[in-house]
């Protein structure tokens, strides 16, 4: 897995690292410029922690100006860039290059307003999702796009991968929630894509720069819109006999007009180990057990449940509960997140995928991936962020076998080409990374790639600021790993995956 | 198809004639090629429904695409439609309200304003122009409901980004930098559109009260409630002829906020919403579904400005702004309402020159917001930025413009000189 290929490393960069230590010293406080092994040790890797790889020096700036100064600095001399939130992306775009400058932006840690009047906060980048909420939830108020992570994850980082969550379907992924945004671009300009004002005039660079994933500037401020709390929040737990069955049932209900704030749906594999890991409590006798929650008012909550519970009877389920007391929704919840964790029970290791696909297509590719399990000899557990299409196929292998290993890595690929295929995404909320670079082919073709490469070269002509990210650099369709996860450890074991 | 256009679609063969017609996307492509190898500039349009918004600019050719149009897949299941950029408006969300769903980003219809009858559009058109209706503050812009589209570039390439599936964070998001981009871009050549259910019902709470600082604070405090509102304006009281609907005896300003979802929590939050906002009986009144869906239509087509002969700006800006700008505004003759909640203000001017436009501009530039002409005099479009931008944006914008678009072919100079 460590063969995946980088960027040319540039020796002369290499030869001068005394000299840009030094001259980087000159711009910020030299308590802030790391570049002894040791030091940049913790930077090797963010959450794809398959992959290393030293930087030349880590930079840690204080102030918009200094990353702006740091940046020209950078592009004048040609030293690639690569920036860094908290570290916790699942596609490895934080990974450092050997050459690199990486540019840590940990010390922007602080909430500048809080404008309830406009339903906002203005943040710096590396404030923790969950912080914002913290922030506002006194006043019954928050902050919508929940990745799993989102006790650890930075908001700029967020904004970097256009991050969703379980409740994206009912409001939206990053992109939707932000206002605005200050950005460095790689030259040292300094400029804002829109503001407390919705919908800047021009040219959307707001979205452009929303998960583009490090490549086109580093984000020193983050405008987001904040939410007033639901009043009311209820969950059903539901079983059922047949995968279709439940695939249709999820279809029905959003087709009805019935739009859950989070939808979630686990096989029989995953239910299992589940119960055995966590004693989840979750119908032993069903094929797949849907999650499914409403908020808003009562009688909104109460009408919608109602109606799903008519939808899926009308789908065959074998089991269904509503929860009475907030304890027992946050204990169907509890199972859900203890999920990836008693996967690492199974097996040695496992490898979670991450791709997006047609709600109706999923008993199909389900299907398929079973068909695969079975060629492949490995086991698989599913789970699914049903309302939207999100499928975490979580395949368990032994990294310590090579072969096994081999397998996992093509297992992986074949069902993000099947997603693909079935008129899906290759990635629906972890970023493609480095992780899924050599399967930008399966999804574009060459001129469509062009395009968004003529983007790149367009604000960044040196292509300094995080290269061999994302866009192949040479154009095969490597079967390279995914979240890979040993004896159940991962780097931030505490944080829930979903 | 008539004579014209069946010659107007043969442009394989004929290159001398001005408009192009083209019923296909190898058409399309063989024009733009022709017009990249020969440098020719080349006018975009759809319907025509809002070309009449930007700035005038010189074009040889104009490209056509009222001909390109047809529903190409609907799912209502999977909430989607995919759709040839061409494709009237009207069509589409007629097929939509067979599957009881809609556009929940309610686009503008421009035609009232411009012709005084309802026209629409096309979706390619709408998805240019980036002009979101009164839900915009609650479901996002019409660019937060694009999945994917195809389009194709300056060089007569096809490029597709996106797809039909709401989560998709592959490569960099180009439907946010197509929409709004007035066609400098890309020709747009298939839309793929996210549907969402109708709601059950839409009432809506209105308070007869001609005073604006009070309409702001009703509409503050609704959109930081729990009641989730969908929809919240503020008409002046010489607007307030135009909505006496249901028992509305009243014909005064009025503050109209919009409750949507299941009937019976429809009720719930309305009556919650009415006793936070501490309003009398005899203040209030309440539109059922069918008044509320006329009065929000109307809004959204810009009714009260039909036929509209004098200046019509677009002022976006946060809320906590709205009424010092105002209260500025009104020392010119102007009549104007407020959507979005309390974000947007749709402002006529009996007179608009060179210099109020720019005082006007600085006034709302300090208060964090922006402007756009929507229907000006031709003298003073000509003289005049239709667009605000800043020089670092210019330059960013100038350098975009021709990684898409790198002779300047398409609509050149329709959003900025140069651009």
């Amino acid at each position: 897995m460590s063969s995946l290929q980088m960027p040319k490393v540039d020796e002369v960069v290499m030869s001068k690292k005394d000299k840009i230590v030094s001259d980087i010293k000159e711009i910020i406080n030299s308590k802030n410029v790391l570049h002894h092994l040791d030091e940049l040790r913790p930077f090797e890797t963010d959450a794809l922690t398959a992959y290393r790889k030293m930087p030349l020096v880590v930079v840690m700036p204080e102030t918009v100006d200094e990353v702006s100064k740091i940046l020209k600095y950078c592009n004048e001399n040609k030293v690639k860039v690569v920036p860094r939130g908290a570290g916790t992306g699942l596609s490895g775009g934080s990974l450092p290059l050997e050459d690199c400058v990486l540019m840590a932006m940990g010390k922007f840690n602080k909430i500048t307003e809080i404008d309830y009047e406009n339903r906002c906060v203005v943040t710096q980048p590396c404030v923790t999702n969950l912080a914002i909420t913290h922030a506002v939830q006194d006043k019954g108020f928050y902050y919508a796009p929940d990745p799993s992570s989102q006790i650890a994850c930075s908001i700029g980082g967020n904004v970097a991968e256009n991050s969703g969550g379980v409740h994206s379907l009912k409001y939206g992924a990053t992109t939707n929630n932000l206002l605005g945004i200050e950005v460095v671009l790689m030259d040292g300009t300094i400029t804002r894509f829109g503001g407390k004002a919705m919908d800047a005039e021009g040219y959307d660079f707001l979205g452009l720069m929303t998960g583009s994933e490090g490549l086109l500037g580093v984000i020193t401020e983050v405008t987001v819109k904040i939410l007033k709390s639901p009043e009311v929040v209820k969950a059903a737990l539901i079983g059922f006999p047949t995968i279709e069955d439940a695939g249709n049932c999820v279809a029905e209900i959003i087709a009805k007009g019935c739009i859950p704030a989070g939808c979630e749906i686990m096989d029989k594999a995953l239910t299992k180990a589940t119960n055995d890991y966590s004693k989840a409590g979750y119908p032993t006798d069903a094929e797949a057990i849907m999650i499914i929650e409403f908020d808003g008012t009562e009688h909104e909550v109460e009408s919608y449940i109602q109606k799903v519970k008519e939808i899926a009877e009308k789908n065959n389920s074998s089991s269904y509960k509503e929860n009475k007391t907030k304890e027992e929704r946050l204990k169907f919840w509890a199972g859900r997140k203890a999920a990836f964790p008693a996967c690492g029970v199974l097996a040695p290791d496992y490898m979670c995928m991450d791709g997006s696909i047609p709600r109706g297509k999923l008993a199909e590719v389900l299907n398929e991936i079973t068909r695969l399990s079975k060629k492949y000899n490995l086991p698989v557990a599913n789970a699914f962020h049903a309302g939207d299409g999100n499928l975490h196929p979580l395949i368990m292998f032994d990294a310590n076998d090579k072969e096994s290993l081999r397998k996992c890595e093509e297992f992986g690929a074949d069902i993000l080409k099947y997603c693909v295929k079935v008129g899906g995404a290759l990635t629906g909320e972890h970023g493609v990374g480095i992780e899924k670079r050599e399967l930008m082919c399966e999804a574009f073709n060459d001129k469509d790639i062009q395009q968004q490469l003529t983007i790149k070269v367009a604000l960044d002509p040196n292509s300094l600021l995080n290269p061999g990210k994302v866009y192949p650099i040479l154009r095969k369709c490597a079967e390279e790993g995914r979240v890979h996860v040993h004896g159940g450890k991962t780097k931030f074991p505490d944080i829930p995956r979903f | 198809m008539s004579m014209e256009e069946k010659q107007n679609s043969q442009t394989s063969q004929d290159f001398n004639q001005n408009i192009f017609k083209p019923t296909s996307r190898e058409e399309i492509v063989e024009i733009v090629k022709t017009c990249y190898r020969k440098n020719i500039p080349l006018e975009i349009n759809g319907l025509k429904s809002k070309n009449k918004i930007g700035r005038n600019f010189q074009s040889e050719k104009t490209l056509d695409l009222s001909n390109y149009k047809g529903i190409i897949d609907y799912k209502p299941e999977e909430l989607y439609i995919k759709v040839k950029a061409g494709t009237p408006l009207k069509e589409i969300i007629e097929e939509l309200n067979k599957n009881n769903q809609q556009l929940a980003f309610e686009p503008n219809d421009f035609g009232y304003l411009f012709s005084g009858e309802s026209k629409s559009g096309s979706m390619g058109g709408v998805v240019s122009c980036n002009f979101a209706g009164s839900r915009r503050f609650k479901v996002g812009s019409v660019r937060d409901h694009i999945l994917g589209f195809q389009g194709i570039n300056g060089k007569g390439e096809t490029i597709k980004s996106g797809g039909t599936v709401v989560k998709n964070v592959t490569g960099y998001d180009l439907s946010k930098l197509v929409s709004g981009s007035f066609g400098t871009l890309m020709i747009l050549t298939e839309l793929s559109i996210k549907v969402l259910p109708k709601p059950e019902t839409s009432k809506t709470l209105i308070i007869k009260n001609p005073h604006l600082k009070k309409a702001l604070n009703f509409l503050g405090k609704a959109l930081s409630s729990s009641t989730d509102p969908s929809g919240g304006v503020f008409y002046p009281d010489y607007f307030g002829k135009d909505f006496v609907l249901n028992d509305l005896s009243h014909d005064g300003g009025l503050t109209a906020i919009r409750i949507e979802g299941p009937t019976n929590s429809v009720d719930q939050r309305l009556n919650r919403l009415s006793k936070e906002l501490d309003l009398l009986d005899q203040e209030l009144s309440i539109l059922d579904n069918e008044q509320s869906n006329i009065f929000w239509s109307r809004t959204k087509n810009l009714e009260v400005f039909k036929k509209l002969e004098i200046n019509l700006l677009r002022i976006v800006l946060p809320i906590s702004e709205t009424l010092q700008v105002i209260q500025k505004l009104k020392s010119y003759d102007i009549k104007y309402f407020i959507d979005w909640g309390g974000n947007l203000i749709w402002a006529a001017f009996e007179t608009l020159n060179a210099k109020i436009l720019n005082d006007i501009k600085d006034t709302v530039k300090k208060h964090q917001g922006y402007i756009t002409l929507i229907k000006v005099e031709e003298d003073l479009k000509a003289s005049a930025d239709i667009f605000t931008i800043d020089p670092i944006k210019y330059k960013i914008s100038e350098k975009i413009k021709r990684s898409f678009d790198p002779k300047r072919i398409f609509n050149p100079g329709k959003m900025y000189t140069g651009i």
